[in-house]
């Protein structure tokens, strides 16, 4: 309810999402992977209430909204290939899936 | 209320990073939870009430459950954790941070511009966004409501076949003319 | 104008032979093969008679019939045409070809009889055939460089007619290479001429030349001289002479027809037919004879010693066509023309009659081994007397001595005391070729008989020698010089092609002169004769002696040329090849595809299938393109 700087905010939000990338770069486990993919869009949505709250309207939580709910079916899709991919290969290292080599 | 919000941004900084770091997947779920509430919080003192109510229940209290129930199920004892230590070596950092620092460096220079702006204090009401969503922005909510059932579907499908013995498996794909045993 | 379409066909039936047995002949019997191989050129010869009787009997205006099918290059002024022209010179030469290609036809039916390649033969032959009918009618020298590029194509298919020996293919490359570089000294000649004088119309070329250019005009002599470049190469005269003998080793019929008769003589035929260019070139036509000389002189001592009675016929030739370059040189137009029939005659005929020799002695080739067929080879035997005593001019009784002594005739009265120089040297040759050419009787048909025939000529075989014998004795009847009876019926014929000649070619030597030429020829029959049939045993340890030797082998390689050639030409330019594989044409290729394979690396690298390297990937991107926004900025 109090006026914060609107760089702060997105500065913030940009801090987030990279430490998410950063995870997905790094860890090898894909559980890990997808945890830091939610970090993302999770960081996306805050810059979208933050560019709303900029402009003081339902804008930016509108598409917050969508986000959750693209967020929330690619979860439950991403993990059932998460469980298929363990079936598979026995193990949940990211790098034993890169069979589409040269 | 200021000083909240930057308790509250520092604590889903310091989560996020704690999370990212843990060997063990349940963890680094908890934490990363509590990072998710924290922001929560953020979003209430941005004047983004309904934003933060949704944060909370379906972030943290669907989306996080779910996870913590698939890592529950995998059942990653110890011997997954002993392979996270073995791949989880510091000098692996050093590449794709240096290459998100200057990413950062960038996402600065774009914000730079935007000194001295300031937020207006309050996001819409529940009630305001509630009447966006379902009159200008109304085609949006059936499209994601197409994606959730296609979400659904997906997940029964693919979840489906995982109770299966790996032996029962299909070796090569199957003819139109062969039936599925199922 | 009745028959004189007709020659169209003359042309046209050949070259039809050809299509057909080129692309159905492998299939075809036997027997359809003959019939269209031989058939055409005997149609072909049926209709150039009728044309030839009719040409005699009722020429047509002005001595030409000239007819164009349709214009084959319409560019600017440039527009040759496929055209025809028929004076005196292509009615004879007309006949020479169809007649002499003819009975070779013949003469092949039974020869390549059993050859598996039979119906490519007589493709090969057909196309030769009309190609060279096309150089010889030809109105333009477009067309007629259509045809010399033709009979040159033929002569290497021939040549390699066996082309699984690679000694055959080796000859073929050889005589097409060589006779290339004359091509391209003709063709240069007749951009020149078509520059300067604007069409390349062989009588336009004559009329403007001789209107425009003084005698001696330096353009002239650079065109003269290109032509005579690409006539050396076809007629196998020095330098270019080394082609000729490897290329025996086509089959016999093809040695007789297109390196005997008909081939070998397109430069002679190109020379006489721009005869005024050369007239306005002294010193070309000087340059002509000196090469005609010097080759019949180079190329008799060669013969004297050659082992292969095929490669000895091959030495004569190239002298025989260097006695009709001395004739062209001196100015004796229908001279040279007249021994071109004649030695068309009794060439065929000997390499005929050789032909039959070989054959009844199953592909046995050196006269070495043979000996005394006079007996069982009767037919040969006669033939190839009456042909070799033609090719020496045995006096009056044979063809040869007649155009030889025209010949003759006329170089003594040409260049004024240079004429008796020239006029020397082809005294020497006379003497030197009738040596060489009853070396060959008297090895060949007399002595024991080392090797008996088994197998003896047919019908097929018989009838053409038989003819060209008659014509071998006969043929010079025509031009009986004043010296003796006075019937210079060929000369008064062929004054109607050289109606700008300058020089008078029917004055006739003086009677002394006749009669030395005959002492020469019988001369050497008589010195042949005493070295190989009466004292053989003092012919042998003259033989040994080391000089004789030395000079033997420098002989038998006809003067080094081919040893000349490889070290100064050949080395050097497959040098060069080798060196220059790797070049910087090259380089550009090998570019391409180096830096394709480059990026293939390189993309391949990329394709990890990791899924971690791939979300690097997508964060480099955003990375990138966030830079150009910040610095588009």
């Amino acid at each position: 309810m109090t006026p914060i700087p609107l760089d702060l905010g997105l500065l913030f939000a940009a801090v987030l999402f990279l430490l998410g990338a950063l995870g997905v770069l790094v860890r090898r486990n894909i559980i890990f992977m997808l945890l830091s993919l939610e970090v993302m869009f999770n960081a996306a949505g805050l810059a979208f209430i933050v560019a709303g709250s900029r402009w003081g309207q339902p804008d930016g939580q509108v598409m917050f909204f969508f986000i959750l709910t693209m967020a929330a079916a690619e979860v439950s899709v991403g993990l059932a290939l998460v469980l298929r991919l363990r079936h598979l290969l026995g193990t949940l290292d990211v790098d034993a899936a890169a069979t589409m080599r040269e | 209320m200021t000083v909240i919000l930057y308790i509250a941004m520092g604590i889903a900084l310091l989560t996020t990073v704690i999370a990212l770091t843990r060997l063990n997947a349940i963890h680094a779920l908890l934490y990363l939870i509590t990072s998710l509430l924290a922001i929560a919080v953020v979003f209430f003192l941005l004047g983004a009430h309904f934003a933060a109510a949704l944060e909370v229940i379906i972030y943290a209290g669907a989306i996080m459950v779910l996870f913590v129930f698939t890592v529950m199920m995998l059942n990653l004892g110890p011997p997954a954790i002993e392979q996270e230590r073995r791949w989880f070596v510091p000098g692996m950092w050093a590449g794709p941070g240096i290459f998100l620092l200057m990413l950062l460096g960038e996402i600065i220079y774009l914000v730079y511009n935007l000194r001295g702006i300031e937020t207006s204090g309050t996001g819409g009401s529940p009630s305001e966004v509630g009447v966006s969503l379902y009159t200008t922005y109304l085609l949006g909510i059936e499209i994601s409501s197409m994606l959730l059932l296609a979400g659904v579907v997906g997940a029964y499908h693919l979840g489906r076949r995982a109770i299966l013995p790996v032996a029962e498996e299909p070796t090569r794909p199957l003819l139109l003319t062969e039936g599925r045993k199922s | 104008m009745f028959p004189y379409p007709l020659i169209w066909f003359v042309i046209a039936l050949p070259l039809a032979g050809y299509i057909v047995l080129a692309l159905t002949g492998s299939r075809m019997p036997h027997r359809a093969v003959t019939i269209i191989g031989a058939g055409t050129v005997g149609v072909s010869l049926a209709l150039a008679l009728l044309i030839s009787f009719w040409y005699f009997i009722a020429p047509p205006p002005g001595l030409v019939y000239t007819d164009t099918l349709w214009t084959w290059v319409r560019v600017g002024n440039f527009t040759p045409g496929i055209a025809v022209y028929l004076d005196p010179l292509a009615v004879v030469m007309m006949l020479v070809v169809t007649f002499v290609g003819f009975l070779i036809h013949l003469y092949s039916v039974e020869y390549m009889g059993d050859d598996r390649g039979y119906s490519r033969f007589f493709a090969y032959m057909n196309l030769f055939v009309g190609a060279m009918l096309i150089l010889v009618l030809a109105n333009n020298l477009l067309f007629l460089f259509l045809g010399w590029e033709g009979v040159g194509l033929c002569s290497y298919l021939l040549i390699g007619f066996w082309y699984t020996d690679l000694n055959n293919v080796h000859a073929a490359n050889k005589a097409f290479i060589v006779t290339r570089i004359g091509d391209t000294s003709l063709a240069v000649g007749l951009f020149l001429l078509f520059t300067h004088l604007g069409t390349l119309n062989i009588q336009e070329i004559l009329a403007r030349a001789a209107a425009q250019w003084p005698v001696g005009f330096g353009l002239a002599i650079a065109t003269a001289a290109l032509v005579l470049g690409g006539a050396v190469g076809k007629s196998a005269q020095l330098p270019l002479q080394v082609w000729l003998p490897d290329a025996m080793a086509g089959p016999t019929p093809v040695s007789a027809l297109i390196h005997a008769a008909t081939m070998v003589t397109a430069g002679v035929y190109l020379i006489a037919r721009l005869y005024v260019i050369f007239q306005l070139a002294p010193p070309v036509m000087l340059l002509t004879a000196i090469i005609g000389a010097a080759t019949l002189l180079l190329s008799a001592t060669s013969a004297l010693v050659q082992r292969d009675i095929k490669r000895v016929l091959a030495y004569s030739t190239i002298s025989q066509v260097g006695y009709m370059f001395l004739g062209l040189g001196a100015g004796a137009w229908s001279a040279a023309i007249f021994h071109l029939m004649t030695h068309a005659f009794f060439k065929a005929l000997l390499f005929l009659a050789a032909g039959a020799v070989i054959l009844g002695l199953h592909h046995e080739q050196d006269i070495f081994r043979m000996g005394g067929l006079r007996k069982s080879m009767p037919l040969a035997f006669w033939t190839f007397l009456i042909g070799a005593s033609s090719l020496a001019a045995v006096p009056f009784i044979t063809a040869g001595y007649f155009s030889k002594d025209e010949i003759l005739a006329g170089v003594w009265n040409a260049y004024g005391g240079t004429g008796h120089l020239l006029w020397v040297a082809g005294l020497l040759g006379a003497f030197l070729t009738a040596i060489y050419a009853f070396r060959l009787v008297f090895l060949v048909f007399f002595g024991e008989e080392r090797r008996s025939p088994e197998k003896r000529p047919g019908l097929l075989i018989a009838v053409p020698l038989v003819i060209l014998a008659a014509l071998a004795i006969g043929g010079g009847w025509v031009q009986i010089p004043k010296t003796v009876a006075g019937l210079p019926l060929f000369g008064h014929f062929l004054h109607g092609a050289f109606t700008l000649a300058r020089t008078k070619t029917d004055a006739g030597a003086p009677g002394m002169l006749a009669g030395a030429a005959a002492i020469a020829s019988l001369g050497g029959i008589a010195l042949a004769y005493l070295l190989y049939l009466v004292l053989p045993a003092f012919r042998r340890r003259l033989a040994e002696q080391p000089i004789w030797t030395a000079m033997g082998r420098f002989l038998i390689t006809g003067w080094g040329f081919d040893w000349l050639y490889e070290w100064l030409i050949v080395r050097p330019y497959l040098w060069l090849a080798r060196v220059n594989r790797d070049d910087v044409i090259d380089l550009f290729y090998r570019g391409v595809s180096w830096t394709a394979a480059l990026s293939y690396r390189g993309l391949q690298a990329a394709q990890t299938g990791n899924v971690r390297w791939y979300a690097a990937g997508v964060a480099a991107g955003a990375l990138i393109i966030l830079a150009f926004v910040v610095y588009g900025l």
